[in-house]
């Protein structure tokens, strides 16, 4: 907090350090080393490192799952896949 | 950088391409809008569109603000600052923005005070570095940008700072949807939510779209991976007769949205009855005004503004652009009269506004006279 009571950051955005505002992020707790969405020089959103983890692991298996099960059903042999074999990816 | 590199992964591109095209129905033919200017401009700079099937069509959407501002708010906003005892400040993408005698710019060659700032905070340094002068912060956006002006008009009461004031454009999403909703011409399969806004207002206010209009919407990220993932899923609820709101960019955006930045919102801002919006006409509840309680921080309740309206130049059809029923080469102006050099209308000047993004990275240029004239 500097004496004018804007809570400021320095954040590193791609190598250059800016001052950002974290007045909009009151409700969240923001430590050094975290991650935010800036806009107009002011943190919006502390970004989840979690979230961001999820959302990658369901693209690489986009749409595996589903063209694994078409080809198996393809091959008439859906009978044979138990419920304890993972379709694996096609490659 | 984090969080933007595996997001451009190509073969996760190759692979989220290849599951848009299974998803999609060759029988059927999938209109869907990205709201955001944002999404339109990573849409176009990514080449997005290239990697869909034909039947899955992008429409653009209003979510640029300096595209839908009216000229006159543009002329009523320069008219205030036109003494030398003010300072005009506004954001980088409004200093090239046309009124009627001229953008801010060109308003700054024939000797205003303009100055281009990258927050709202900026602008109330200015005020303080300025002190026999009053700075006028031209503030534009969605819910976006709303927060930091509403912070900032805060602050400056806070500090009895009473040489700044803010002449306020902000606008809400919501209502420009419902409207774009309501146009007869407009058929929609589903919305790519904006991602910014979202990080404030949360997934809750679009709920009614699933629900009553029974289209499926799903909040964004920017990267081409979260854009196309977001096709996916959207193709996915068509597919499955489903109609609900999706957040695709949970990384960012809370489903309940930013309390503070609602709050501070809340405090600072009340809905105008109407506004006008450049191609959408004037739309109720639409906009943000600034409570008496803040008047003393509205350059609109301090000073006397004309109230201009301008009609916008007939052979410009920005309006149907901006609705998605024309696309931007379709316009009888583009790349010839208009373009991001001397753009007529506002949809040429934002780099977030579909005519510039379409302009500037799409392959397909209208031949205009100075590049036959090059070859």
């Amino acid at each position: 907090m500097d004496a004018l009571n804007a809570q400021l950051a320095v954040v590193d955005v791609v190598g250059v350090r800016r001052k950002v505002d974290l007045g909009l992020l009151a409700e969240e707790s923001v430590v050094p080393g975290d991650w935010v969405l800036i806009h107009v020089g002011f943190a919006m959103s502390k970004i989840s490192e979690t979230d961001a983890a999820d959302q990658m692991q369901t693209l690489m298996i986009l749409g595996e799952s589903a063209a694994a099960m078409e080809e198996v059903q393809g091959y008439g042999l859906e009978n044979e896949v138990s419920a304890n074999e993972e379709p694996g990816p096609l490659s | 950088m984090k969080y933007v590199d595996e997001f451009r992964a190509p073969e996760l591109i190759g692979k989220a391409g290849e599951e848009i095209r299974r998803l999609a129905d060759s029988k059927r033919h999938y209109r869907i809008m990205e709201v955001c200017g944002g999404h339109t401009h990573a849409i176009y700079r990514f080449g997005l569109k290239d990697l869909l099937p034909e039947n899955v069509e992008l429409i653009h959407g209003p979510g640029c603000p300096v595209c839908v501002l009216p000229m006159g708010r543009i002329d009523d906003g320069l008219s205030l600052t036109a003494k030398p005892e003010f300072i005009f400040a506004a954001f980088g993408d409004m200093m090239r923005v046309p009124g009627t005698h001229g953008s801010p710019l060109e308003y700054k060659a024939r000797g205003m005070d303009v100055r281009i700032v990258y927050s709202p905070a900026d602008a109330l340094k200015l005020a303080r570095l300025n002190p026999k002068k009053h700075v006028v912060f031209f503030a534009i956006g969605f819910e976006t940008t709303a927060p930091s002006t509403a912070l900032t008009i805060i602050r400056a009461k806070s500090e009895g700072l009473t040489n700044f004031s803010v002449f306020c454009n902000h606008v809400t999403i919501i209502p420009a949807i419902r409207a774009i909703l309501d146009s007869p011409d407009m058929r929609l399969d589903g919305f790519v939510g904006p991602g910014h806004v979202s990080t404030v207002i949360g997934c809750r206010p679009y709920e009614w779209i699933a629900q009553e209009e029974g289209k499926p919407v799903v909040v964004s990220g920017f990267e081409p991976l979260d854009i196309l993932q977001s096709i996916v899923m959207l193709l996915g609820q068509l597919r499955n007769g489903e109609s609900k709101v999706e957040n695709q960019y949970k990384r960012v955006v809370p489903w309940e949205g930013n309390r503070a930045a609602l709050r501070a919102m809340a405090e600072v801002f009340e809905l105008r009855p109407y506004f006008e919006w450049r191609g959408l006409g004037f739309i109720s509840q639409s906009a943000l005004k600034i409570r008496s309680a803040y008047g003393e921080w509205d350059s609109e309740q301090r000073f006397t503004v004309p109230g201009v309206r301008v009609t916008d130049p007939k052979a410009a059809q920005c309006g149907e652009v901006l609705k998605g029923v024309l696309k931007p080469s379709q316009c009888k102006l583009f790349g010839r009269e208009c373009t991001p050099e001397q753009p007529v209308g506002a949809l040429m000047v934002s780099s977030e506004g579909s005519c510039a993004a379409h302009y500037n990275y799409s392959q397909h240029k209208p031949v205009t006279i100075a590049s036959a004239a090059a070859v």
